[in-house]
This record gives C-alpha cells, structure tokens and sequence, in this order.
C-alpha cells in the first residue's frame, strides 16, 4: 500500500517541480491576466499563456519531439513554415489597401519605419547577440507578430517564444507606446494638419494592386514569397469579389484555426531553461527600443516628405508605418483628434499602415537571405 | 441647406439627434464606428435637424450625406 503510494509521488509531475518551472507559471498567469482582464491582444495571448502553462508542468512531454501533442503543432505549424503565411493569407483576406493605392507616396512611410529594424539589428549585435539573433530581435520593431515568428524560427528558433511575445506586447501596447512618441516629434500646428480628400480607387486597380504587388516584390526578393503570395493571395480573394466563401474562410475559419496552433506552439516554446535567461529580457528591451526608433523614423520621414509636398501631409501619420495594423492607425487618428477634433486621420493613416506590412516582410526577408 | 458629411467610411454607430432636434455648430451628432473605433461626428452649423438620412448600422462611404440641417 505504502508502495504504490509512492510511486504515485514519484511519477507525479509534483517531485519534479523546479524553481524555474514556478517561475514560467507566474509568467503565464500574468499573461492571462493580462489577456482576460485587460483584453490586451486576447486571440494570442490566452493560448501563448496556456501553451507556457502546460509545458512547464513537468513529465507531461508535450513539447518532446516525435512524441508530445504541441510539439506536432509546433513541428508541422512553425517549423516547417505553415502558420504564418495562412495567418497572412487570412490578413490579406480582410485588409484594405485602398487607402495605400489612394495615396501611394505613403508606401514611403511604410518604408521609413523599417529603420528601427536596422538600428536595432547593429545595438544587438553591440549586446553580444550573433547575427541570427540579431535579426530576430531587430523585426520585432515592425510589430508585426507572424512576421516575427516567421522569421525567427529560420534564424534563431530558441528565441521564438520571447521575440513572438514582445512583438505580440508591443502591438497591444501601441496606445501606451506611440502617443508620448508622437507628440514629441511634432508639434501642435502640424498635428493640426487636415489632409485633402483621397481620391477614389477603382475596382481594378484594386485588383490589380495584389498581382502587381505580389510580382514585383517576388521578382525583387524572392524570400519574401511565402508570406507575401499569401497575403496578395488573400488579398485577391476580397478584391475580386467573386470567391466570397474563400474569403470567407481565409479570413474567419482558417485564420481562427491557425490562430490557435500558432499561439499554443509559442507558449509551449517557453520552457523555464529557455526561457529564464538575463538575454531574454533583454529582449524585451531591444525589441522596445526597436519599435520606438521605428515610430520616430516614420514620424521623422512624414515631416521629410512634408519639406516636398504642396498638399502637406499630417506627420501623425508616419507613425503608423510599424505594421501593427489596424493598432497604429487607430491611434494615429485618436491623437489627431485630439489635436484637432475634426480632424478624422484614420483612413488616411491606414496607407502607412498597411505598406508598414509589405515593409516588415521585405525587411525580414532581406535579413533571411543574408542570414539565413 | 447645410449637410452633415461623413468624413470618413464606416458603419453608424448612433444616431443622436432627432428631427426637429436643434442643433449648435459643435455638437456631438452621430457616431460613426470604423476599424472598431468609435468616431463621433460634430456639427458644422447651427440650426434644426430636418432631415436623416441614416439609420444605426447603416455603411457610409466618406462623403455621403448623413443629416441636412435647416
């Protein structure tokens, strides 16, 4: 009797607790704090929270390779490169790029706001992170979360779980992040800025945007195209009207499954050994650091342009060119509100936004192709 | 006649001004929801509604006109 009771103790996953393990469940626990109570980017964060939660209860081996349940999500999703092209197909799926072919010049913005990524690249490297590393932690700045994955599972897989977090956290937090930002840079006057009317965009030249698009860039630098065939891909979808159910599905039902597997696998990355290491927090840090010089260069850049430009453009908008779509944006137009409360800059910042995207891609598949 | 404008696209969000309601320049009359975002509308002008053309979770277009003002 007293046998069998010890070997239930013994294979319990109670006698092999660490201190580490207490630790990633404070750390899970927090996140679902946060995603629950402050509904901070919920649709990542619950499963990230929960996938770190359960692999850190010990002996349950579902992260053990060939054997455990998220690690065949983890192998098959991000490993091998699944997940984040059909999020990105699902994100085509819903984004309007009628604001960025209305105003094309904001492409440059979207550009602009890649500079963080540079910065960053060169101030990790100064921190002692190798070049691979370096790279994951630098698109961190882009705020864009499947791009991140993406691109650190290629360069630096044991850091995924924390660049994936801190993309994801700097996205929720852009309202906190950007405004102090965005007021610093520009002044009253130019926050005051009404831009002149879009003009119309025709239904072709939304469809063709996609094609043209997904060509140019594949042709300039071809590690771009899993992500970027997708998103076109989607993205044509919506555009040509005529496949409403694959839209449809790209854009609720797969984008939600993926959704789930993606998050449960980068939770579950998160072991206390991998984890629990003083580079992660800087990380977090250089990741900060990374979408704060990004914001500026967008700001930096809106007023550079503005030395050009007849039609001023209001500078707010530069700083939605990190891709954390439709976040920046939003915050774009409730700071130029604020300043001027007829001033409605959403649609106008949905430009930089969405080239903010294809910016973040093609930064990360330059880093690819050099690092990789 | 004066016109209230959307200035942006979306759905309506609220409407909340009736006709016959009276109206000053600055009032918060519609609320417009784009991208999850509450926008609220303001007025140009002074004087009684006479007309709405929208209804709450109409899509409006930038441009299209929301209410006329007498």
């Amino acid at each position: 009797m007293f046998d069998i009771f010890k070997d239930l103790i013994y294979s319990s996953g109670v006698v092999s607790l660490t201190g580490g393990n207490l630790v990633m469940w404070l750390v899970a626990f927090v996140l679902l704090y946060l995603a629950i109570k402050k509904q901070y980017e919920p649709l990542l964060l619950l499963p990230i929270a929960f996938g770190i939660l359960v692999v850190n209860l010990p002996l349950t081996f579902l992260m053990e390779p060939e054997h455990g349940l998220i690690w065949f999500f983890y192998h098959y999703g991000i490993e091998q490169d699944i997940i984040p092209p059909l999020i990105f197909l699902g994100l085509g799926a819903m984004i309007d790029f009628g604001p960025l072919i209305a105003n094309p010049k904001t492409l440059l913005l979207g550009a602009g706001a890649q500079a963080g990524l540079y910065v960053t690249f060169f101030a990790a490297i100064l921190f002692g992170f190798d070049l691979q590393e370096a790279g994951s932690i630098a698109i961190i700045g882009g705020a864009d979360g499947p791009t991140t994955i993406y691109l650190t599972s290629k360069l630096a897989p044991h850091l995924l779980g924390a660049t994936a977090v801190s993309a994801y956290a700097y996205m929720a937090l852009v309202p906190i992040i950007q405004p102090p930002i965005m007021k610093l840079l520009t002044t009253d006057h130019e926050r005051k800025i009404v831009m002149s009317k879009l003009r119309s965009v025709s239904k072709l030249q939304r469809i063709c945007f996609p094609i043209v698009t997904a060509m140019t860039i594949m042709l300039v630098v071809p590690p771009a195209a899993p992500l970027i065939s997708m998103l076109m891909l989607g993205n044509l979808f919506k555009e040509s009207g005529v496949v409403e159910r694959l839209t449809n599905a790209a854009s609720n039902e797969l984008m939600n499954i993926v959704t789930i597997f993606l998050g449960l696998s980068v939770g579950a990355t998160m072991t206390a050994s991998t984890f629990l290491n003083p580079k992660v927090l800087f990380i977090f840090f250089l990741g900060l650091f990374a979408f704060v010089i990004s914001t500026a260069a967008g700001l930096l850049m809106a007023k550079f342009m503005n030395l050009f430009l007849k039609d001023k453009i209001n500078p707010l908008i530069g700083a939605a060119g990190v891709s954390a779509v439709p976040m920046a944006a939003r915050c774009v137009h409730k700071v130029g509100s604020e300043a001027n409360r007829r001033n409605y800059l959403l649609m106008y910042a949905m430009g930089p936004n969405v080239a903010g995207v294809i910016g973040t891609v093609v930064a990360a598949a330059i880093l690819l192709k050099n690092l990789g | 006649m004066p016109e209230l404008i959307a200035p942006l696209a979306g759905n309506v969000w609220k409407v909340l001004i009736a006709v016959g309601d009276k109206v000053e320049m600055d009032d918060e009359v519609i609320i417009l929801e784009a991208l999850k975002m509450e926008t609220p509308i303001f007025c140009d002008d002074d004087g009684t509604i006479t007309e709405i053309r929208v209804k709450e979770g109409d899509a409006v277009n930038e441009g299209d006109v929301l209410a006329v003002i007498g």
